[in-house]
């Protein structure tokens, strides 16, 4: 009797294992299956000229020297707006203004907009930046467009960052004779740097791959020059991708793919530093 | 004249009523402990010198504290008062940057910035604290890497950077092993030659150890205060009597 009721247990146990098992090879797989259709597709047309030339209506002298360069701005202006408000934001909400209303109805309104698909934020960019600012579909308005959009995320790593920092600490700190700001700028935030690194750098890796906002608020696809400031026009690199892949020309989508790795590429980095970054804060702040 | 002193204290954490009536006086360069179950107000009473209950919301504190005979609510700023009582925690907690960094916190907070006289109070304040000869030569060291019984002592260095004239310890050696606990306690020793100590402690032999004068809380209220040769041999109150001999229920 109690040994059917073990073996069928261990049986339960064993399917179980097995599905899950099932589960995460077929998701693998369907990677797998991608990045080698992406890598057979592009990685003949990688080469150093392809980083280093301007878009072009033939396929194999387009390169993606523009987008590259549109790219960095954009994330350059886009982390420069959305960081010291962010930050602050965090630190206001987690420190300062947890326990009145105000605070708690920005609170549950950041979390909202956290979900918000990335659109609606490049309509909103279209309406107040590009036409009520009167700025046009320039480098400033895609910035200030993709700030909106990765601020929560900044927000809310902020604040847990922050939460994260002992108790114990700003005790200490508080116990020195320091007032509120001193123990905030000297412990508070230092202690939740790493913390808050990591965020920023996830920030940066969703603005890295954002292309409907920009689309919406007119970034253009065909840029044949470097951005020189905040006012000219721009393109990234995923709206050269969305781009290419439009075209009928077999041979553009091959450049797609090419502009895929890339893309996928520097994704990978930012998000392996945001891990290294993670595990040494932790590892410097265990207790 | 009283170094520290409580007058008729009330506090409240709500509707709780922690502490009850309590007077209490502290004489300068003396140690003096204060013992009693768990949740009998004498770390609440602690904290109260240094105000540190300002920080736990909710609190209502009636009565008056004196350090000096100066009211400590009305006639001192509280971030002055915080630098002449110095504090010492149950749980070491030094923050998570160098030994030197940490030592000169309360010097930076006062705006000074000259390294050299940084650095000859960081040494004179490490040397106070008997940790000098431990961390020598690595001030530039994460203060995170020394072990349980050296952080303590750091946060005890750090305290008496900006040169209290009181150090209050809540439990300062409960997570320390024996030979970390000598150590401190050897340190308290030292102290009261030029300092104020209280201590706050749950091992009655320590506060034997330690203290001049030793005061027993039993839920909130202030049972007996005195010599600690005489509390410990011959106390006055029951109350006392069943606590030390370790009778309590």
């Amino acid at each position: 009797m109690m040994d059917q009721y073990l073996k069928n247990q261990k049986r339960k146990d064993k399917a179980f294992q097995y599905v899950a098992l099932g589960c995460t090879v077929f998701a693998l797989l369907v990677l797998g299956i991608l990045i080698w259709d992406i890598l057979a597709g592009g990685l003949r047309r990688l080469d150093w000229s392809f980083f280093t030339n301007l878009p072009s209506r033939h396929a194999e002298r387009a390169g993606i020297k523009t987008a590259l360069a549109g790219m960095g701005s954009l994330l350059f202006f886009t982390i420069l707006i959305a960081l010291p408000i962010g930050i602050l934001a965090g630190v206001y909400l987690e420190e300062y203004g947890t326990n009145n209303r105000f605070a708690k109805l920005i609170e549950i309104n950041i979390a909202n907009l956290a979900g918000v698909p990335s659109v609606i934020y490049g309509i909103l960019g279209l309406q107040l930046f590009v036409r009520t600012a009167g700025m046009g579909n320039s480098l400033m308005a895609g910035a200030l467009t993709l700030a909106l959009l990765v601020m929560p995320v900044i927000i809310v790593a902020t604040r847990e960052a922050i939460k994260a920092v002992p108790r114990s600490l700003r005790e200490a700190s508080y116990g020195m004779g320091a007032t509120k700001w001193q123990t905030t700028s000297r412990v508070v935030i230092p202690s939740a740097m790493g913390g808050i690194l990591t965020g920023i750098i996830l920030a940066i890796s969703r603005a890295v791959g954002e292309t409907a906002p920009l689309l919406v608020i007119g970034a253009l696809v065909y840029v044949p020059f470097i951005p020189e400031g905040p006012h000219d026009q721009f393109t990234t690199l995923p709206i050269q991708i969305f781009n290419w892949t439009t075209r009928p020309q077999e041979a553009f989508v091959v450049n797609a793919a090419a502009g895929i790795i890339v893309l996928l590429l520097i994704t990978f980095i930012l998000n392996a530093i945001a891990i290294a970054l993670r595990n040494r804060w932790y590892k410097k702040m265990r207790y | 004249m009283y170094k520290l002193q409580a007058k008729n204290v009330n506090l409240f954490y709500g509707e709780k009523h922690a502490l009850r009536n309590i007077s209490i006086g502290i004489e300068p360069n003396s140690v003096t402990a204060f013992i009693g179950p768990s949740g009998c107000g004498k770390s609440t009473l602690l904290r109260c010198f240094n105000r540190m209950n300002d920080l736990i919301e909710n609190t209502k504190i009636e009565g008056e504290f004196c350090l000096d005979d100066k009211n400590i609510y009305e006639d001192i700023n509280v971030y002055a008062l915080r630098k002449m009582v110095g504090m010492v925690f149950q749980k070491p907690n030094p923050f998570p940057k160098t030994i030197f960094e940490n030592v000169a916190y309360g010097l930076k907070l006062g705006g000074l910035k000259d390294k050299r006289k940084l650095t000859d109070k960081v040494e004179e304040s490490l040397k106070k604290a008997a940790l000098w000869n431990e961390v020598d030569g690595m001030l530039n060291k994460s203060a995170l890497a020394l072990s349980g019984g050296q952080q303590q002592r750091l946060c005890i260095a750090r305290a008496l950077a900006t040169e209290p004239t009181v150090l209050l310890m809540d439990e300062p050696a409960s997570a320390l092993d024996p030979i970390s606990t000598a150590k401190i306690e050897d340190l308290i020793y030292e102290l009261k030659k030029t300092i104020t100590v209280v201590i706050v402690t749950h091992n009655m032999q320590q506060a034997a150890r330690v203290s001049n004068k030793t005061a027993f809380f039993y839920l909130g209220e202030l049972i007996e205060f005195d010599e600690t040769n005489k509390l410990f041999t011959n106390p006055a109150e029951e109350k006392t009597q069943n606590y030390i001999t370790g009778r309590f229920g």
